[in-house]
């Protein structure tokens, strides 16, 4: 390894990093996508610091665990990171986030959506840069509503769609496999009734754990309804972002909750102009949904060799026109009303979708900020799963068991 | 008919002569060890110092992503995990996993290496053909079967009558053990085969035809002649094959990720150090592991009742 760098090092001084006199190249890692952060990186290259990038795992608990175990290590070659919202905290606790001047983080957070910035903030710290901002919208088969006969101008209830699918031989896509996004669906549950799986999140391990509660047995109720009806797709328990578009996309799609990417996923036809866009069901009748909040922060790597010029690397690549571009490039939106003002966003998205993901972002529901969500995610997912086999105890048990978890006394 | 094994005078000679070593097998010791020293010390570097590092931190609540928060629990972290029944239940699926497809190897591995013994047209192309399995990385034949028992894109529910088209084989417990079986015994049967085709062809071509003459049946010389005089080879196919599926890792990550209480006990330790950085708690896993290896290898080399230094070949 040592010496297949040293030879491209004397093959191209300026393209190494560390290397005196030569524009630094930092580099960034990022997760995978259609090509927006690439175009973003070339953007925000000058003539002081070029910026190449490094693709991360598919799966964002796989993200996480590469940048912590390398940084942990003091691996000097990250600079730049692009972080999932659930791991900012953690990675902030650990240290492994260089420190943003103050200045820039209150630009950062002047121009950030409320939401994006609650994820982005640990201990009244600005950590990250809000990059993009992504929520979960409910899509719709314009025939299949048809058919059914609902009003989707009205906010609609899981309990209506469930219904309306199984009465007319609709599939619904959610995603209940046994990873991250049956978490991110669970807490969409949670908080829509009112209610959130964990408070008080700076005792770390000793937060309160809330999810044995009216919300979260509402929750239950909502998945214990959909897995024993007809509306339940046969690979429910194994489903995720893709499976689920594939089911909507199918003869029997009907309805799915999936990010904002899914405008884009099925070519320019969008299966006959067929696809329909709603608010987030709601968990209970006449309470207001709170859709799922992902999406992308940049931070700086605290091991890394280049932290000046990394920091002052993310005024560019946060820019709303790089929002704009990134999102142009692969519908995961902007993190800020700036971003959402680019004029490619006009021509790629409908006005009311527009409108639509920004009032679902303003309400979003990040999932609980704490060093130990992955933690707490994992366990839940361990109690919540299979779907088939969740009931009404379902909530007490998985707060026992997240507590003997963050006290230690089990195995997760 | 009573069991026919070959002569056992080495082993007799090799116990008369343990007693009082002469000098030429002294010498020849020294010199054994001085050859086999480099290795050995390379060894206590690469192994035994990372196994005693293992030993050190699973003394301690050490968290990666919290390194302040390390302290010194002595054997907790050992309680923990004995007490904790998702320990003992990932056991069980491991050993489960082990038995059956160590068992069905066993029997199909058998069958090919008699094939592969006795064939007499096309031998290089049917051996070569029976080893394919075992050339490909396992993660591939991972995803290969996941990919075929898959409900999105899968063959396997067209293919068997009595499976309804939507029947989801990684929704539940046992289809998915029995999934990750199926392509672990795909994987790994030639290795077995190979093997036993050892074992096979050392069996004597002169016992077996004097066991025709006395009137032997095909299933007496099965059993009298061919199977007790390859214990050796079978203890050795056994004991690797056992070990290999006891550390099954590949197959649970790439098929189910542990989903349906499909974990074994690798995947659990795999999770506790890698996924959630918790290296005293991994780290007792691990130390654990090993000794269950250890357990299980002993455990092999008692039931055959065979003699290693025989195995060898050693007098």
């Amino acid at each position: 390894m040592a010496v297949a760098a040293a030879i491209v090092c004397t093959a191209s001084l300026a393209a190494c990093s560390g290397d005196d006199g030569g524009a630094p190249e930092l580099t960034w890692y990022i997760n995978p996508d259609a090509g927006g952060q690439d175009a973003v990186a070339e953007a925000c290259s000058t003539d002081a610091y070029t910026i190449s990038t490094q693709v991360l795992p598919q799966d964002s608990s796989q993200q996480r665990i590469q940048l912590a175990r390398r940084i942990a290590a003091d691996d000097p070659s990250i600079d730049l990171m692009s972080l999932d919202p659930p791991f900012t905290a953690e990675f902030a606790n650990a240290g492994y986030l260089a420190e943003i001047p103050q200045d820039m983080q209150d630009a950062f957070r002047e121009q950030a959506f409320d939401s994006a910035a609650e994820a982005a903030t640990w201990e009244d710290e600005l950590v990250v840069a809000p990059f993009w901002s992504n929520t979960q919208v409910l899509w719709y088969r314009k025939s299949f509503v048809e058919k059914a006969g609902i009003d989707m101008d009205q906010p609609v209830t899981w309990d209506q769609i469930i219904q309306a699918a199984s009465e007319n031989g609709g599939k619904i896509g959610v995603q209940a496999n046994k990873y991250e996004g049956y978490s991110v669906w669970i807490n969409a549950l949670i908080s829509g009734a009112g209610g959130q799986i964990a408070s008080e999140t700076d005792r770390g391990a000793d937060a309160e754990i809330d999810i044995a509660s009216e919300a979260g047995q509402e929750a239950a109720r909502v998945i214990e309804e959909l897995t024993a009806s007809e509306a339940a797709p046969a690979d429910l328990s194994v489903s995720n972002e893709g499976t689920s578009g594939t089911t909507f996309g199918g003869d029997q799609g009907s309805f799915l909750v999936n990010w904002t990417y899914i405008w884009g996923n099925y070519g320019d036809d969008r299966l006959g102009d067929d696809i329909g866009f709603a608010r987030y069901p709601q968990t209970v009748e006449g309470e207001e949904s709170r859709p799922p909040y992902g999406g992308i922060g940049i931070g700086v790597s605290s091991s890394s060799d280049n932290e000046e010029e990394a920091i002052e690397a993310l005024e560019c690549l946060t820019s709303p026109e790089n929002q704009g571009l990134n999102a142009e490039l692969t519908q995961n939106m902007p993190s800020s009303e700036a971003g959402y003002d680019q004029p490619a966003l006009k021509e790629l998205f409908p006005p009311e979708l527009v409108a639509l993901f920004q009032e679902s972002l303003e309400t979003a529901a990040p999932r609980t900020v704490s060093p130990y969500w992955s933690d707490m995610s994992s366990a839940i997912q361990s109690t919540w799963h299979p779907p088939s086999a969740v009931d009404q105890e379902t909530p007490e048990q998985s707060a026992n068991f997240i507590e003997e978890i963050l006290n230690g006394d089990s195995l997760l | 008919m009573s069991t026919a094994v070959a002569p056992d005078s080495e082993r007799d000679t090799g116990r008369a002569t343990k007693a009082k070593d002469s000098d030429r097998s002294v010498a020849e010791n020294r010199l054994g060890q001085k050859l086999v020293a480099p290795a050995v010390i390379m060894m206590v570097l690469v192994t035994a110092w990372p196994m005693a590092q293992a030993l050190y931190l699973s003394l301690f609540r050490y968290r990666l992503t919290t390194p302040d928060d390390r302290e010194f629990v002595g054997l907790g972290n050992y309680g923990t995990v004995l007490t904790d029944s998702l320990f003992w239940r990932d056991t069980w699926n491991t050993v489960l996993i082990m038995v059956i497809t160590v068992g069905v190897e066993l029997v199909i591995g058998f069958a090919f290496a008699m094939v592969m013994h006795k064939i007499m047209i096309a031998r290089g192309l049917m051996r070569t053909s029976i080893l394919i399995p075992y050339g490909i990385i396992t993660v591939v034949s991972a995803f290969a079967w996941q990919f075929a028992f898959s409900l999105n894109n899968g063959f396997v529910n067209s293919w068997l009558p009595f499976f309804e088209d939507n029947f989801n084989w990684f929704g539940d417990h046992w289809p998915a053990m029995f999934a990750i079986m199926v392509s672990e015994i795909w994987k790994t049967t030639p290795f077995m085969a190979l093997l036993l085709l050892a074992g096979l062809s050392q069996v004597s071509e002169d016992m077996l035809e004097a066991a025709e003459v006395d009137g032997a049946s095909w299933w007496q010389r099965l059993w009298k002649v061919i199977l007790p005089n390859m214990r050796a080879a079978i203890m050795v196919a056994v004991l690797f094959r056992a070990l290999d599926a006891y550390r099954i890792f590949d197959q649970i990550y790439i098929m189910t990720k542990g989903a349906q209480d499909t974990e074994s006990i690798s995947f659990l330790t795999y999770r506790q150090v890698i996924e959630q950085m918790q290296l005293g708690m991994g780290s007792a896993l691990s130390v654990l592991l090993f000794l269950s290896v250890l357990i299980l290898a002993f455990g092999i080399v008692k039931l055959f009742r065979v003699d290693l230094a025989q195995a060898r070949g050693e007098g």
